[in-house]
């Protein structure tokens, strides 16, 4: 049963040859089993899981009609604002912060009828690439227990992988869905920019920031972004786009498709069993009829540079009301006014966030913003024209979506820089706004799961999707899952 | 009174827009709510929330800019500005800083020396009107016994319009005409209630002064006034910040000079009337300044402009001139007056002029009658008992009577809610005159009155005032213009012979 996809799930209480009910004991007795080992999760309430399944058993016994994820046990990075739930950031700063509100996308699973099962761990505020700068626990691979299971969303990631929830829903900043997704064997998306509500996800860099789902295939993922997508008149980045029908149309070939391929993704540092697998991948599109085409983003070797001046800059600001004075974590004793901010933040902070809160502060500070904050943003500028030109000759862009399988744990916490270029690949995506998902496409030899990104112009959802889709109906990666106890 | 020096005054204003709703949220912006009664998750920075811009806000301080002549941007953006504080529940507040969405614009005042007598118009420049969130509310045990500092946070997030005038001010009375002027137009065409009281109008004086001194003009240090809380109290502050600068620079002429020092905050200690320095500005604040990214940009398009030109109706400026020119006629001052009361006044007279047809008898009329009462009875015009029709037929059927009469008769209006031809026969007043029997009294006073007469003739023409004083008595409520007239001619007559 935990193995199934969420479709698979929705379709066998519709055959009445599972309850909603008996599907969320299942996942719940293997959060039980293996999340001892994995630590996917920072919060899982049994009791509220099973009483939203009983609420949909009874639903459809009245014959009332049901959302479109009816039943489906769905795990939620701690990011995202749950009403009456802690959430926590994976930071000290939120321990004990219960929002009074939902995440629209939260209201949106509710709507759809979703087992919500639990919060997951997170890299604290979601900066970082492994999770292991939570403030509670580090997640394991669910492939290799020793290894990291990518970051920021290495919870929802290590979650679906270990099928201890159906789906999840992560967050994607420079990649920290695609990355966790590529690392855990899992079909992971980042939309375009404004594609997804951000009103109730905790803000890291507002520019950068989208909702998407992790998921087994790309079925599940496209069934999840129709629920989760559209027009939220509470953020005003969100765009008024009507949301395609992305089920619907997956499995329509793609004609004439062109892929584009960056040279720039095939450089330095990349592992090479990464490669094999990736150009593997592009060898079977052309088994399937595509044109594979180089294209060129030349300002791409800029785009972690970039990334990390616009958003620590926005972090800095972001981050400026966790002050213990209103809510959340506030120094023991009686300090003065700046004391008390400076206690407060210092303990309540683990030491990446306050890095870049530093760095971003660094940034925009007078003196030095013209030559880090305004350059960085016209830069971005040529980043975001570098895939409108190549947009024009290509339908999509693909390439690795992480230039290692999943590293050791501690691998690469005494070097901040080397664990900002895991993201190499998909940060640019963010900077440019465009859409990128991350499918299975292979293993390493030592059996770590390998993933292929495929990146999109703005809005083009459901184009990506089918050409996911067209790639994993001819190859059977995304049916492994690994072994647990 | 000439100083020894010049006045330089830059100010900023501040003003809360009559919104019922907050800049970014929905909660309401009503002053003296119990505290923290008026906000929510978006207005307190909770995590995870947004921004959205109410769009009735930004409408209202586009008719405000236009209002000040300003010109306004096709795209406009919003900006964060960095600091602690905590008032400010985000910790920055939203603002707007390269690309405010108005710019360049003026207010035209009267920098009269004797503003009741002339009027000297003089427009003072202003740099930009800009929208931004209000912060909250701190407030601090002054006992001294060290209780807990409070925070509410009802004014977060009220829709601000700054507006930052060029150093163009250059005297206390100027600086008081600009607010005055800022004050009426504003309330004028409904951005806002600006009650100085209530902190819905705030101002900040940039000062410094310009001397003469060997051969040239020497420049003070710039320092900013804060904790102004009356136009009195800005006229003030100006005046004393002036001197004390003057009497700093008499100390020491070569280093108290503009760019020497950072700019300095002052506050008004408006019961010691001085201004107390309160830190040099020397770790200028870095407001670390960048664009909102959880905001649109705002584009402004001719239509929108022109529909808050629509809405903005008459400004004062417009108003006194039409007020000066036919069918009203009103002097300077007269226009002035009048318009400083409010444009439900300005109709109000505007309904009289239009049964009586004089409109300078029309507003001394009211001066003399209606403001008075007003005043008396603590009301506002629209809640006056007598309408503009009322009042207008009141002047027609006393227009022959006394000026006493007149009063008598007003008041006995008010007071029992008659009409004016009701309360003048219950006063027994005789307004129907024949011009012969009046006549006939004025010989018969110039008949009992020969000493007097013989004083007039020798040209004590006061005298003439104990001749008419004898006609009223026997014409009791005789119209007091035409008696004068009838005498004045039948003296002229004697003076011939």
């Amino acid at each position: 049963m935990i193995e199934r996809t969420a479709a698979e799930l929705i379709a066998l209480q519709a055959k009445g040859e599972a309850t909603a009910e008996a599907i969320t004991d299942a996942f719940l007795a293997s959060i039980k089993a293996r999340d001892g080992e994995v630590k996917a999760y920072q919060f899982v309430d049994e009791a509220l899981a099973r009483e939203q399944a009983k609420a949909v058993d009874a639903k459809r016994k009245s014959g009332a009609k049901l959302g479109a994820l009816a039943g489906v046990p769905i795990a939620i990075k701690d990011v995202l604002c749950t009403k009456g739930l802690p959430t926590t950031c994976s930071s000290k700063m939120l321990q004990n912060f219960i929002p009074p509100y939902d995440a629209h996308v939260i209201e949106n699973l509710k709507a759809a009828d979703a087992v919500l099962i639990g919060k997951t761990n997170m890299d604290e505020f979601a900066m970082g690439s492994s999770t292991e700068n939570s403030a509670y626990k580090t997640t394991r691979n669910p492939w290799d227990l020793e290894r990291i299971p990518g970051g920021s969303s290495g919870g929802s990631a290590a979650a679906v992988a270990a099928c201890e929830a159906a789906c999840s829903l992560g967050t994607d900043t420079g990649g920290s869905i695609r990355q966790p997704a590529s690392l855990c064997g899992i079909v992971g998306i980042k939309p375009t920019y404004g594609r997804v509500s951000r009103y109730g996800l905790i803000a890291f860099a507002s520019s950068l920031d989208q909702v998407g789902p992790f998921t087994h295939d790309v079925t599940d993922n496209a069934l999840l972004m129709e629920v989760i997508s559209g027009h939220d008149p509470r953020d005003s980045t969100s765009v008024d786009e009507p949301v395609p029908a992305y089920t619907k149309t997956l499995n329509t070939p793609v004609k004439g498709l062109t892929i584009g391929v960056a040279r720039e993704y095939f450089g330095e540092g990349l592992d090479p069993e990464v490669e094999a697998s990736v150009k593997q991948a592009l060898k079977e599109y052309e088994k399937l009829g595509a044109t594979i085409k180089e294209v060129s983003l030349p300002h791409s070797k800029y785009a972690v540079a970039v990334y990390y001046i616009v958003a620590t800059a926005e972090a800095s600001s972001n981050l400026a009301r966790y002050d213990g004075m209103h809510y959340g974590h506030r120094a023991k004793g009686k300090h003065d006014l700046i004391a008390t901010y400076s206690k407060s933040r210092a303990e309540g902070f683990g030491k990446e966030v306050q890095r870049r809160i530093m760095l971003g502060t660094y940034a925009l500070s007078s003196g030095y913003k013209d030559a880090y904050y305004l350059k960085a943003l016209k830069v971005r500028r040529l980043i975001k024209n570098d895939f409108d030109k190549a947009f024009e000759s290509c339908d999509v862009v693909m390439g690795p979506t992480a230039p290692t399988p999943a590293f050791k744990l501690g691998e690469k916490t005494a070097d901040p820089l080397s664990m900002y270029l895991s993201d190499i690949y998909t940060i640019s995506c963010n900077l440019a706004g465009i859409a990128g998902i991350s499918i299975p496409c292979g293993f390493s030899k030592t059996g770590l799961p390998i993933g292929l990104q495929i990146q999109a112009p703005p809005f083009a959802e459901e184009k990506m999707l089918q050409v996911a889709r067209m790639y994993e109906a001819a190859t059977d990666w995304h049916t492994k899952r690994p072994k647990l106890g | 009174m000439s100083l020894p020096y010049k006045i330089v005054v830059g100010l900023e204003v501040h003003v809360q827009l009559l919104t019922n709703t907050k800049l970014f949220c929905g909660c309401s912006t009503k002053f003296g709510s119990p505290p923290n009664s008026q906000v929510c998750p978006v207005c307190i920075g909770m995590p995870g929330t947004l921004p959205v811009m109410n769009r009735k806000a930004f409408d209202l301080a586009l008719r405000a800019a236009l209002a000040l002549n300003c010109s306004i941007a096709e795209f406009t953006k919003w900006d964060r500005k960095n600091y602690y504080y905590p008032d400010l529940p985000k910790n920055y507040q939203i603002s707007q800083y390269d690309l405010p969405f108005s710019y360049e614009g003026f207010l035209e005042i009267n920098a009269a020396a004797d503003p009741k007598k002339e009027y000297t118009p003089k427009r003072i420049g202003l740099f930009r009107a800009h929208l931004e969130e209000d912060a909250g509310k701190n407030t601090h045990d002054e006992s001294g016994r060290g209780a807990d500092s409070k925070v509410d946070l009802n004014r977060t997030g009220t829709p601000l319009l700054e507006i930052v005038s060029k150093p163009e001010i250059n005297s206390p009375e100027e600086a008081k005409a600009y607010l005055e002027e800022i004050r009426l137009m504003l309330r004028e065409i409904g951005v806002s209630d600006c009650e100085m009281q209530e902190g819905s109008l705030r101002c900040d004086a940039n000062v410094n002064i310009h001397i003469e001194h060997e051969g040239g003009i020497a420049a003070t240090p710039l320092v900013e006034v804060k904790n102004l809380n009356s136009i009195t109290s800005v006229g003030r502050a100006i005046a004393y910040e002036a001197e004390r600068q003057y009497k700093e620079f008499k100390k020491d002429p070569v280093n108290y000079r503009f760019g020497n020092m950072f700019k300095t905050t002052a506050g008004w200690n408006d019961v010691k009337g001085i201004t107390v320095i309160q830190r040099h500005k020397e770790n200028a604040s870095d407001y670390r300044y960048f664009p909102e990214p959880d905001l649109v940009p705002v584009v402004v398009t001719p239509s929108e402009v022109q529909a808050a030109k629509m809405a903005m109706g008459e400004l004062p400026s417009e108003q006194r001139k039409r007020l000066q020119s036919a069918p009203f006629n009103l002097t300077q001052y007269d226009s002035q007056v009048l318009t400083a009361k409010g444009r439900r006044m300005v109709t109000y007279y505007e309904e009289v002029t239009a049964v009586i047809g004089d409109g300078k008898q029309v507003i001394n009329r009211m001066s003399d009658l209606v403001m008075g009462a007003l005043n008396d009875r603590k009301e506002e015009i629209d809640q006056f008992p007598l309408s503009s029709q009322t009042f207008a037929d009141f002047m027609k059927k006393t227009a022959s009577i006394t000026q006493q009469g007149r009063r008598d008769v007003f008041n006995h209006m008010l007071e029992k809610g008659t009409d004016a031809a009701t309360s003048i026969k219950e006063l027994g007043i005789q307004t129907d005159f024949d011009e012969s029997k009046l006549l006939q009294a004025v010989l018969e006073a110039i008949a009992a009155n020969g000493p007097a007469v013989e004083d007039y003739k020798k040209g004590k023409t006061a005298a003439a005032n104990r001749i008419k004083g004898h006609v009223m008595k026997t014409a009791k409520g005789a119209p007091n213009d035409v008696v004068q007239r009838l005498l004045e001619a039948e003296l002229a007559k004697l003076m011939g012979t």
